[in-house]
């Protein structure tokens, strides 16, 4: 699933593309970021049951896909989430409307989302935000947070700096409730001196932000959405 | 794709929050304090191969006054070279626009992080220590306007750092440094933050004096940092932080100590002590047993003060009676 984007274009940009490849590789990062905020706004905002609600999603981003959507934004108008959204619920209300939903045919190919595991997190997606608009808004953080992430560890193994995404690894996603290890247990751990420890770590962290906001920029409809985003949603001022 | 947990969540976002000091001679190593306006975290200079502090202003607090504070905090520190107050090495603008400066590195105790059991006379020349602290920066024209517990870090052999200047209010003075001719923008940031604008309220409750709460910043002087010190010599005494709610006095205050704390905090900064040494005289005063300005002692309380004050000679003189009545005693047998 979506190949790390090689520019900064936005993502609304390269859905406006002609060129098919372009089109697709923004479809699939557009996907990988929103289909669980989407998955879980279903179960939960329009109580839609497991199996209908994985239907939906489905249907609701090949929709994007097939009718061209994303055409319309306007990033003057709204932030693009927010566009999305929208788009999702009015989606929702118009197959209520049909009451009948149009079945597909056995040639268009179901996108390979994991809704097995994302059903097991229904529940406790449900008892953490009671506000519609708030629990959108936290899924995508994390999708783009677990994102950035994935990006990263593609980076580490293609510059062999497999180290560094270890130690980021134990120290900054494995922090147990007593707090992360000590810089001097990890340097015992990994057998390195301390100071090499920090400068790993220093690296890790830069780069993760660095593909963090890669990741941002590639999902906002404008620069300017980009900036106001990256302050509102992980507090930095971009350059 | 795993669920990320909240708590992994929150430390990405945080992590992604941290600055990028790429660019600069300094290497982040991890967050040791934080506070309204800005972060504090242990870095490593490369260049000189020593660790610091480095102070960054929160993302969320970037704007162009918070910015203009942190570098006028920084000048406050670099003008008042003191041994109770950190040194400050270097200051700077990051990429993304935030300003950060570096510091020594302090190893201590917030003197709000759970009490050691250290006595009452070793806890009042340690509020002695922050009194003389606070005059020096006094007569360099400064007034700290946040002092608290939370602000006062003591180091392993019971140095006494005074920090966070932050919203400190300057006020030139005959002692202050001539401003370099090359730093017009610091001239005009000083000029900017330095007059905090009448009815801006800045401070944390409990240990800001009346005047301060009600932002009539024209009448904030040294006397509004002698209220916080006397805030915080009432909690050294007595264990009470006004800023934590629910919690009382943990310990009775001697009569003259509170009414040394009751003179430090009167409401009308005329009946204050008019200056931290004025107080820091009167605690020294307690401290040697001799009777202090603010509390009218009984003849019972002067005689048990007398007692305790001069116990030694008394006892050398009561054995010495006792051993020349003795010696009549026996002479008459």
């Amino acid at each position: 699933m979506a190949a790390f984007p090689q520019t900064r274009t936005s993502v609304v940009r390269e859905l406006r593309s002609r060129d098919p490849e372009v089109y697709r590789r923004a479809f699939d990062g557009l996907v990988a970021a929103y289909w669980k905020p989407v998955y879980f706004h279903l179960r939960l905002r329009w109580e839609i049951l497991d199996a209908e609600a994985q239907d939906l999603t489905q249907e609701f981003f090949l929709r994007l896909l097939e009718k061209r959507y994303l055409d319309r934004y306007d990033s003057a108008r709204s932030r693009f989430r927010t566009f999305l959204r929208l788009c999702l619920d009015r989606f929702i209300t118009n197959q209520k409307k049909a009451s009948t939903r149009l079945k597909r045919g056995g040639e268009t190919v179901p996108l390979s989302l994991d809704f097995a595991g994302a059903e097991q997190e229904v529940r406790e997606v449900a008892s953490e935000y009671a506000d519609p608009e708030t629990r959108f808004h936290r899924e995508w953080v994390r999708s783009l947070l677990a994102l950035a992430l994935e990006d990263l560890r593609r980076r580490c193994e293609e510059t062999g700096k497999t180290t560094h995404l270890a130690l980021f690894q134990r120290y900054d996603l494995e922090t147990p409730d007593s707090g992360p290890a000590s810089y001097q247990h990890l340097a015992e751990a990994f057998d390195l001196p301390v100071t090499q420890v920090t400068n790993h770590l220093a690296w890790a962290r830069r780069e993760f932000r660095r593909l963090l906001l890669e990741r941002l920029r590639h999902l906002c409809g404008s620069e300017r959405e980009f900036r106001a985003e990256a302050k509102a949603l992980l507090g930095v001022e971009v350059a | 794709m795993t669920r990320l947990p909240d708590r992994t969540v929150e430390h990405l976002r945080r992590v992604s929050e941290w600055p990028d000091l790429s660019g600069t001679r300094y290497q982040l190593e991890e967050l040791i304090g934080q506070g309204g306006m800005g972060w504090i975290f242990r870095a490593t200079d490369r260049e000189l191969s020593r660790e610091v502090a480095l102070k960054v202003l929160r993302t969320g607090a970037s704007d162009l006054d918070s910015m203009a504070r942190l570098r006028r905090e920084a000048r406050v520190l670099a003008r008042l070279e003191h041994p109770g107050i950190v040194s400050v090495h270097d200051v700077g603008t990051l990429a993304d626009g935030r300003v950060f400066y570096t510091m020594k590195l302090v190893r201590g105790v917030r003197l709000d992080q759970p009490a050691d059991d250290s006595s009452l006379p070793d806890r009042l020349r340690l509020f002695l220590r922050i009194c003389e602290t606070v005059a020096f920066a006094h007569a360099h024209g400064v007034i700290h306007r946040d002092l608290k517990p939370g602000n006062i870090m003591v180091g392993p052999y019971g140095e006494v750092l005074v920090m966070d200047w932050g919203i400190a209010k300057v006020r030139e003075a005959p002692e202050l440094p001539a401003r370099p001719e090359s730093a017009p923008q610091a001239a005009e940031e000083e000029s900017f933050m330095g007059q905090t604008i009448e009815g801006t309220i800045l401070g944390t409750p409990g240990y800001m004096a009346p005047e301060q709460a009600k932002g009539q910043v024209g009448l904030i002087d040294a006397r509004t940092d002698v209220y916080a010190l006397g805030a915080i010599l009432r909690y050294l005494v007595t264990g009470f932080d006004p800023t934590r709610p629910g919690a009382g006095p943990v310990r009775k205050a001697p009569l003259p100590l509170a009414a040394v704390v009751e003179k430090a905090q009167a409401l009308d900064p005329a009946q204050r002590y008019s200056s931290a040494l004025e107080l820091a005289e009167e605690v020294a005063r307690f401290l040697d047993a001799r009777p202090v300005v603010a509390y009218r002692e009984g003849p019972l309380e002067r005689a048990r003060r007398l007692g305790a004050k001069y116990q030694a000679a008394i006892l050398l003189i009561l054995a010495y009676l006792a051993m020349r009545l003795l010696v009549l005693v026996t002479r008459e047998l």
